[in-house]
């Protein structure tokens, strides 16, 4: 265990140094946090029927997703692990006396978590004071600000268990870029990346609750501002402990699998 | 404490042939080739040898190197290091090894090096004083110190090797793998990771398997030679058996007053000839170096004789030679 969280640690010191990056990707969050607020603003505005989530409330998901885009977004990737089997150096990793999911596991979500405290601090810091309809509410209650804490770290590991999906296709693949695309795709759509699941037609919200993507991002962010109430949620959190125990599963038999079939390529 | 027994491992490779055409069917048919990396390969090394595993391009060195360190699952046979088999207890196995593959990076690029010594210690588990210990004999043998805080893509090469090797070596492996350490390397780092790959050998009785094309290495470091070719094990034996069998030749240069024709000499081989400079291998157990000086002063004016053994790089040569590599 001590081997994971080493792993972790260093590459969060590692996440750390890239400020600049960071300053960026700030500013980028910011101007795309309006775009998205400002489209739901008009649509809100022009709307005649009571929609199942509240513009406050759709405000919030924003930021908060903006704020966290480094836990929730499935094509944030490490290139250093596809570069790793794609030239070789992967040897490495496989003499080492532990376990490959279990390290690169570690590896991904240190590498998220380093992202998302150098971005989120400052984005919920400004967006709270920002006027009307574009503030960041602050939570529910004190209850789902708890429990928005515990699905939100919970939802990271679902979105890094489904990530590893990508990783161990590049080992058939030798190439990132497709396995990306489609999981990336369809991954951020139904997890609510988009749209909030609440604000799709029936029956995509359907095929979505049936998948764990939303189990990432949308369940988390429509705890904090209450729109999943907190017997409701509390459901929701044995249902991501048990999606992360299936996929992390399913995730190491595959790599196993392919580790079996392995080539190390050249000298 | 390395034995092993008709290891067998072949590998599939798609191929098709240049062109356009050819790309365009590909996409329908793969046309695959059976690659045999190796073949039937037996040896046993014992506690505390340094074996040069030498054998062209693509003749199965790293693929051995591989299967010896748990990466690659063989097809057939078995193999039994320190009682385990590689790839069957993979975990419990590399904890006793260490590895380098020279042409690759065990160190993590963006952090100091001394930060991924740091997780090598938590991931092999190493006992704080061991790790203490290693980290401060490694830093004083290999020159370390002043490279720990930097970080690893600011290093040059050969500071990286030295790293690299250090780094295989802080949970006290009892067998060293080295596959091309000194590739790339200038004299001076070759020459300092040879002698460092000496001293632990020595002092701590490491079991040291190197592949390597560059002949000093062997020469220097390996009593025993392993030579593979298109996945054969082909020789087993001492660097001095091999002098023996190949290197009873003699090479001999003469400088002489200008010499228009070639001249003959009675079992000795021309090997160059220019009109003041020529050059012959002498088999000494057919002709006796002096005869063949004697032969050549009574048909040149001599200046300058310079007579040599044959070089390893050229035994290995004639060695690759013979067995049509």
């Amino acid at each position: 265990m001590r081997t994971y969280l080493s792993v972790g640690k260093l590459r969060f010191i590692h996440g750390m140094q890239y400020r600049t990056a960071a300053f960026a990707g700030i500013a980028t969050q910011f101007f795309f946090g309006f775009v998205f607020i400002m489209i739901f603003v008009a649509f809100y505005s022009h709307s005649t029927v009571e929609q199942p989530i509240s513009l406050e409330q759709v405000v919030s998901y924003s930021w908060l997703r903006q704020a966290f885009l480094a836990f929730v977004a499935l094509w944030f990737r490490d290139s250093e692990i596809f570069q790793l089997i794609t030239s070789g150096n992967v040897a490495y990793e496989l003499c080492r006396p532990c376990r490959l999911y279990e390290f690169w596991f570690s590896k991904l979500v240190g590498q998220r978590l380093s992202y998302a405290v150098l971005r989120c601090f400052p984005i919920l810091a400004v967006t709270f004071f920002l006027p009307a309809p574009y503030r960041l509410n602050p939570p529910a209650s004190a209850e789902s600000l708890s429990l928005f804490v515990a699905a939100l770290l919970l939802g990271l590991l679902v979105n890094v268990a489904i990530s590893m999906f990508i990783y161990i296709s590049v080992f058939w693949t030798m190439s990132p870029i497709g396995s990306t695309m489609m999981i990336a795709i369809v991954g951020d759509f139904f997890s609510g990346m988009l749209i909030p699941v609440p604000l799709m037609p029936d029956w995509l919200q359907q095929v979505s609750y049936a998948l764990p993507f939303r189990w990432a991002l949308d369940f988390p962010f429509r705890v904090y501002s209450g729109n999943i109430a907190t017997a409701e949620a509390l459901w929701g959190i044995l249902i991501q402990a048990v999606w992360i125990v299936a996929l992390f599963l399913l995730g190491r038999w595959a790599l196993q699998r392919s580790l079996r079939k392995l080539v190390v390529q050249g000298g | 404490m390395i034995t092993l027994n008709g290891i067998s491992k072949s590998f599939k490779v798609a191929k098709r042939s240049a062109g356009l055409r050819q790309a365009a069917k590909a996409l329908f048919v793969r046309e695959h080739t059976i690659v045999e990396a190796l073949r039937d390969i037996t040896f046993s090394i014992g506690k505390g040898e340094i074996v040069g595993y030498i054998g062209p391009n693509g003749a199965g060195k790293s693929t051995s190197i591989k299967v010896m360190s748990g990466i690659l699952v063989p097809d057939r046979g078995s193999c039994e290091i320190m009682g385990y088999t590689p790839w069957k207890e993979r975990t419990a196995y590399v904890k006793q090894i260490g590895v380098v593959f020279g042409q690759r990076s065990q160190l993590w690029w963006d952090v100091p090096v001394i930060d991924s010594f740091e997780l090598l210690r938590d991931i092999y588990k190493i006992p704080t004083q061991v790790y203490r210990a290693n980290v401060d004999l490694l830093t004083e043998t290999l020159d370390l110190a002043s490279l720990l805080p930097t970080p690893v893509r600011q290093l040059s090469l050969g500071q990286r090797m030295r790293c690299e090797i250090a780094a295989s070596l802080l949970h006290d492996p009892q067998v060293l793998f080295l596959d091309e350490p000194t590739i790339g390397l200038d004299a001076v780092s070759k020459i300092a990771v040879r002698h460092f790959i000496q001293t632990i050998n020595k002092e701590k009785g490491i079991t040291v398997v190197l592949t390597t094309h560059d002949m000093n290495d062997i020469e220097a470091l390996a009593n025993r030679i392993l030579m593979i070719g298109h996945g054969r094990l082909l020789y087993d034996g001492s660097l001095g058996e091999l002098r023996r069998r190949f290197g009873a030749q003699k090479t001999i240069t003469v400088e002489y007053r200008e010499h228009s024709l070639p001249v003959r000499v009675e079992g000795a081989e021309l090997l160059s000839w220019t009109a003041e400079r020529a050059m012959f291998t002498v088999d000494t157990s057919r002709c006796k170096v002096a005869d063949a000086i004697a032969q050549l002063s009574e048909q040149l004016e001599l200046v300058d004789v310079a007579v040599e053994a044959t070089p390893i790089d050229e035994i290995i040569v004639q060695l690759y030679k013979e067995h049509s590599l």
